[in-house]
């Protein structure tokens, strides 16, 4: 059918076409704005590609919380342009052009020379779905045959917040970071504030939930759920938290912390780390999924947040 | 039956589509800030609405037609706030001109 | 009837793609903002009429996007372009001084 393929190229077009605009273009909002519109038209390319997980993550991440982190970082940068001191010369700029064709090329040839039905763990991986409980192969990955690797990832964001509250000065420790919004926020804003939210949590569970049969997880719902804490502190409704506060590093340390507490248990209670027991591989996925869940929503929120720029009341 | 359903869907369906059409093409021609607020409010309202009303017959079960209405109302709770912010920087920006 | 959802999906993304003309053009941030919701809104029709079609989940996809285009243009219009408008009270760096 012709159709279905001129779609297709067309949408690659446009999502290029869009991603060259955001790197050409010399404002900042400009930037960010043709950023936002790039992840939506990718959500839109997986959903093509039959990844919808994929797609979920790409539309949450992309249009949530990395549009609010760059949305408040050109916020802070304005329009201007970088005040570079050794500009590069055209050879400079040719050839960091030329290396990047060939890296290019290179991806393209290794590409297209892959043989024709690739090697794939699919078949395995559904094979032994059933013994997990779950009916989402992707969750099943996630969280059972590759489930050391989403214990470090869901670690490396603890350190990826703990990073950035580096950036704050000696005396801000343990203070608030400012607040998104502004002092007297538009009624409107306001409004959304109350109404969106819990929608938003409804659906962030509703993701979390779902994801055990249907394209969902943990990452996805938790990012919602993280815009939706964020829109409640941009309509001014509630205030940045305080990084000292006990609350909030126990939330923030608390998901990993379980999923790892789990992992060690498996040597006691199945026979290997990150193990399972007989039948109630589905429970234990639920349980951790439950904490990592929180963890990355206030994890993501805080790095949207930034480091601590108010002194302590 | 279904030739009903069927009918109603592809009408409201193709309504929608025109609503769209309507909200880009005013979005790209008229002269000025407020007046493309209005081409794509009418998009956002009356083509997603439209769609919706005419997928409704189509998805099975209640919970899946509860779903396209969230959806629904989803995008107008934001739009309708959007719509606001943006019409107040407008009228800001004409009144100081 | 799947077809018709197809041709018709693709036809939302086409005509909301005319839109982000606009983007380019702008004058202003504001356009811009305008256009990605338009692109947005056009995704999340695309999407339902993908669910119609069979692919499971899109119309979670689609919830998603409609909340954080919600989420992003508010956000966006918060930021950036309501200088003139409420108190601003954030610390904007010194050192921007080409604004």
């Amino acid at each position: 059918m012709n159709v279905p393929f001129g779609f297709d190229a067309s949408l690659a077009v446009l999502t290029l076409a869009v991603a060259g605009y955001a790197i050409a273009v010399r404002e900042s909002f400009a930037a960010v704005i043709a950023f936002i519109s790039y992840g939506l038209l990718l959500a839109l390319v997986w959903v093509r590609l039959s990844a919808v997980d994929v797609a979920l993550t790409e539309g949450a991440i992309g249009g949530g919380v990395t549009g609010a982190l760059l949305i408040s970082a050109a916020a802070k940068v304005g329009n201007g342009v970088a005040d570079v001191s050794r500009p590069l010369g055209r050879v400079g700029k040719f050839f960091i052009a030329f290396l990047c064709a060939v890296i290019t090329i290179g991806i393209a040839v290794a590409f297209l020379s892959l043989p024709e039905s690739a090697p794939t763990l699919a078949p395995l991986a559904a094979e032994h779905l059933p013994s997990t409980g779950l009916g989402n192969p992707v969750t099943a990955v996630l969280l059972s045959y590759r489930a050391i690797d989403t214990l470090l990832e869901s670690v490396v964001l603890v350190f990826a917040v703990v990073g950035v509250w580096t950036f704050a000065s000696d005396h801000h420790w343990g203070g608030a970071p400012e607040s998104p919004g502004r002092d007297r926020p538009e009624e409107p804003l306001v409004f959304l504030g109350q109404i969106l939210p819990p929608l938003g949590i409804l659906i962030g569970v509703h993701l979390v939930w779902t994801g055990a049969t249907e394209p969902g997880g943990a990452f996805q719902g938790g990012t919602i759920l993280a815009a939706a804490w964020i829109l409640t502190m941009v309509a001014g409704l509630t205030k940045p938290p305080s990084i000292g506060g006990r609350w909030l590093r126990f939330a923030l340390v608390g998901g990993p912390a379980l999923f790892l507490g789990i992992g060690v248990a498996g040597f006691v209670i199945a026979k290997a780390f990150l193990a399972y027991p007989e039948g109630y591989a589905k429970a234990f996925i639920l349980v951790i999924e439950a904490g990592v869940t929180v963890s990355i929503a206030v994890a993501l929120g805080l790095l949207a947040l930034g480091p601590p720029g108010r002194r302590l009341p | 039956m279904t030739l009903l359903t069927d009918a109603f869907t592809i009408v409201c369906v193709s309504g929608g589509l025109f609503f769209f059409l309507a909200g880009a093409v005013g979005l790209v021609r008229f002269p000025d800030t407020l007046a493309r607020l209005h081409a794509l409010t009418k998009a956002d309202n009356l083509g997603l609405g439209l769609i919706v009303l005419g997928l409704l017959p189509q998805s099975d079960g209640v919970l899946s037609a509860t779903k396209l209405l969230l959806v629904w109302a989803v995008a107008q709770l934001g739009g309708a706030t959007l719509s606001q912010m943006v019409a107040r920087v407008a009228k800001d920006k004409t009144s100081k001109s | 009837m799947a077809d018709f959802f197809f041709i018709a999906g693709a036809l939302i993304v086409a005509i909301t793609a005319v839109g982000l003309f606009r983007v380019l053009r702008g004058p202003d941030d504001a356009d811009r903002v305008m256009a990605a919701q338009l692109l947005g809104t056009g995704g999340v029709a695309a999407l339902l009429l993908a669910e119609v079609r069979g692919t499971r989940g899109a119309v979670d996809v689609a919830l998603v996007l409609a909340f954080l285009a919600a989420f992003s243009g508010v956000a966006f219009v918060n930021a950036s372009l309501g200088e003139g408008s409420g108190d601003n009270t954030s610390e904007h760096t010194e050192d921007d001084a080409l604004n």
